[in-house]
């Protein structure tokens, strides 16, 4: 800490000096690093996640900041790329960044925690979804505020055993980077319950005329579930082929086919057909007041994953609240031990960094429309 | 032996629908020799015609066998049109060009045709009724075949069986072969050679079209891009069977559909069109010409 008081002091002295810097920077600012794709083909992901940041920011600022301390932001744009993203934890970490949101992009984040780990930084994504960033263990420092991929295959996973009670399941997908890491989660999720077997696994081909003859492999195996991994187009066609089969057994499947246009092409088929998604977050007061924020300043709907980054920015400033200081170690252990309400409700995080109360929930197509059942 | 029973006859509904599609190909690569990848499209709007023919239908509360015989017509007269069209602006004005000119104008066609359905229609999934009614004799047996599976074999056998017929002993038929021997001989001995090809073009539309029909109420759903994959697959069962062969084209398809169920009921769907590929090359290797194609000298 005397460390960071000398290095505002050089900063002050510096402000006062040259006068470059907006007076925010004065000493004792706690800085807030928004790290994440600014520009190019997936700023469309990153910007969200800094208007939402700057709004928090400004709000926390307006009521007299951290426990008196304003918070400051820096902005750094990696563009998603892991080299970028490497050259800017380090400007940022020399920055003495006191926490960082961001990446947008799990592989960028991964490059830069390294950098942020050795520094003790502190990190919240609301946008990087590569479960081996919490998983592995490597990195104590880093949080996030959205659900990782396999979150939903153990959703889905979860359910059909618990919940369905089956024993052989059948795991089908559509060859698709989405629907084959799903359903290759799936499978490893079913083998390490040890309660149900994986009878068929099986990757079927889009657009074909025709799947009765995969149909028939799933009877044969004798499958009391169905679990896909996909997309709408090719779901309808199976679960109508296994009606028209006479295959009673549950169709389960991902949010690549929670869509009223798999209600409307299925029809009478699509009854009963389980389906993981978001939970509804929109009445929620926090998430509509952050929004209304937002349209009111900007004139628009907000970007992709703005709740998530309202979450973030909103989780760590009730830490630094709650902990009465930057310090990496106090920080960390108040975001773990307190609940802050955030637009998914009151979120903590677990030992890992994930948090709990952001996830999935159960849908199914009951009278033509997809229920919440779980 | 009972899983066996249940793979043949999906193999055999698949193969029938290639069969369908696979037949329009077939003949219009024997008349002109030309490869008319426009042939999907026909069984696509053929598909969009029935969907909104019998939504229409329906509404006047029509019984459903009456509904199914005028969608039918609707479709095949409408997709026939489109094929009328399409040879008269596409491919005749190209009659004398190399033989990559057309080719290159089908695929043009293709495309436009796809991206005219996209705009005029939609680009969503839209849901297809199940225009053939359920078989009440044909319940104990719904595990293996159902009524529109059954519907598709029969028509694929008949078309097959109609359309060798016309060609070998009608007045048109005769014309056709002559028209695919030499065309300048044909027109010297009187055929109309213009006429005896936008025919053929006419028919091998309407079949896509009733193949379209068909297999929509069969899978239950179409889309503007689903005659692209359909159009492929029933390419490669009419090379697999000698192109320009009529018999050709239908043993190509079960075959092709065979080796598809077989291959995901006792491997792995994963390399279903690996075995179907794989099966392609080798007989391409042994048989040039394909199962029942004719080795035939280029003509000079």
């Amino acid at each position: 800490m005397i460390q960071l008081k000398r290095f505002f002091t050089v900063l002050t002295a510096l402000v006062v000096t040259t006068g470059w810097v907006a007076t925010a920077s004065a000493a004792g600012a706690i800085k807030i690093g928004v790290a994440g794709a600014h520009s190019g083909d997936l700023a469309s992901y990153g910007l969200p996640t800094l208007q939402a940041v700057r709004l928090v920011v400004h709000n926390v600022n307006e009521q007299g900041g951290i426990n008196g301390i304003p918070l400051e932001l820096l902005v750094e744009d990696d563009a998603c790329k892991p080299e970028i993203a490497a050259n800017i934890a380090t400007k940022l970490v020399s920055n003495g960044v006191n926490a960082v949101i961001g990446h947008t992009c799990s592989g960028p984040t991964e490059v830069a925690l390294k950098t942020y780990l050795n520094a003790k930084v502190l990190v919240i994504s609301p946008t990087a979804t590569t479960p081996s960033l919490t998983q592995s263990g490597q990195y104590p420092n880093f949080y996030r505020t959205i659900a990782s991929d396999d979150a939903q295959a153990r959703v889905l996973v979860n359910f059909t055993l618990n919940t369905l009670n089956v024993t052989k399941i059948a795991v089908l997908h559509d060859k698709g980077e989405y629907g084959k890491g799903l359903a290759e989660y799936a499978q490893t999720f079913i083998k390490q319950s040890g309660k149900a077997a994986v009878v068929l696994y099986e990757g079927i081909t889009p657009g074909a005329v025709d799947y009765s003859a995969v149909v028939q492999k799933i009877k044969r195996s004798s499958a009391e579930a169905v679990l896909f991994g996909g997309y709408h187009p090719e779901a309808s066609k199976i679960v109508g082929q296994m009606r028209q089969k006479r295959l009673p057994i549950p169709f389960v499947s991902d949010d690549g086919i929670k869509d009223d246009t798999f209600i409307k092409v299925a029809g009478k088929d699509a009854e009963g057909v389980y389906a993981t998604g978001p939970a509804d977050v929109s009445s929620n007061p926090i998430t509509k007041a952050y929004r209304e924020q937002f349209k009111k300043a900007e004139g628009r709907e907000p970007g992709a994953f703005f709740d998530n980054a309202i979450a973030a920015a909103l989780t760590l400033t009730n830490a630094m609240v709650k902990a009465g200081s930057a310090e990496p170690e106090t920080l960390a252990k108040a975001l773990r031990e307190n609940e802050t309400a955030t637009p998914f409700g009151n979120l903590r995080f677990d030992a890992k960094g994930e948090s709990i109360g952001i996830g999935f929930s159960i849908y199914q197509v009951q009278n033509g429309q997809f229920v919440q059942v779980q | 032996m009972e899983y066996f029973i249940e793979l043949l006859f999906s193999g055999l509904t698949r193969g029938s629908i290639y069969a369908l599609i696979a037949l329009g190909y077939t003949m219009v690569y024997g008349i002109i020799g030309l490869i008319n990848f426009a042939h999907g499209e026909m069984y696509m709007i053929g598909a969009f015609t029935a969907l909104i023919v019998s939504s229409v239908l329906s509404i006047y509360g029509l019984p459903l066998p009456a509904i199914l015989i005028l969608t039918a017509l609707a479709a095949a007269t409408w997709a026939a049109a489109y094929g009328f069209t399409v040879e008269r602006l596409a491919y005749r004005p190209l009659r004398n060009a190399p033989r990559l000119t057309p080719l290159i104008s089908a695929i043009g066609m293709s495309i436009f045709l796809q991206n005219y359905v996209l705009l005029a229609q939609t680009s969503d999934f839209l849901p297809f009724p199940a225009l053939i009614p359920d078989i009440p004799w044909l319940e104990p047996y719904a595990a293996i075949i159902g009524s529109t599976d059954l519907t598709i074999l029969v028509v694929a056998a008949v078309a097959m069986l109609l359309l060798t017929l016309l060609i070998k002993y009608s007045r048109i038929g005769k014309a056709m072969r002559a028209t695919a021997q030499d065309q300048k001989m044909a027109l010297l001995v009187g055929v109309n050679v213009d006429r005896i090809i936008y025919i053929t073009f006419v028919i091998g539309s309407a079949l896509a079209a009733i193949g379209g029909l068909l297999i929509a109420s069969h899978i239950g759903q179409i889309n503007f891009s689903i005659g692209f994959i359909a159009g492929i697959k029933a390419f490669t069962a009419a090379v697999l069977g000698g192109i320009g062969s009529i018999p050709g084209a239908v043993l190509g398809s079960f075959v092709l559909g065979l080796t598809e169920a077989f291959a995901t009921g006792y491997v792995s769907s994963d390399y279903e069109d690996v075995f179907a590929f794989s099966l392609l090359v080798l007989i391409l290797i042994f048989r040039p010409s394909g199962l029942l194609g004719k080795a035939t000298m280029e003509k000079v």
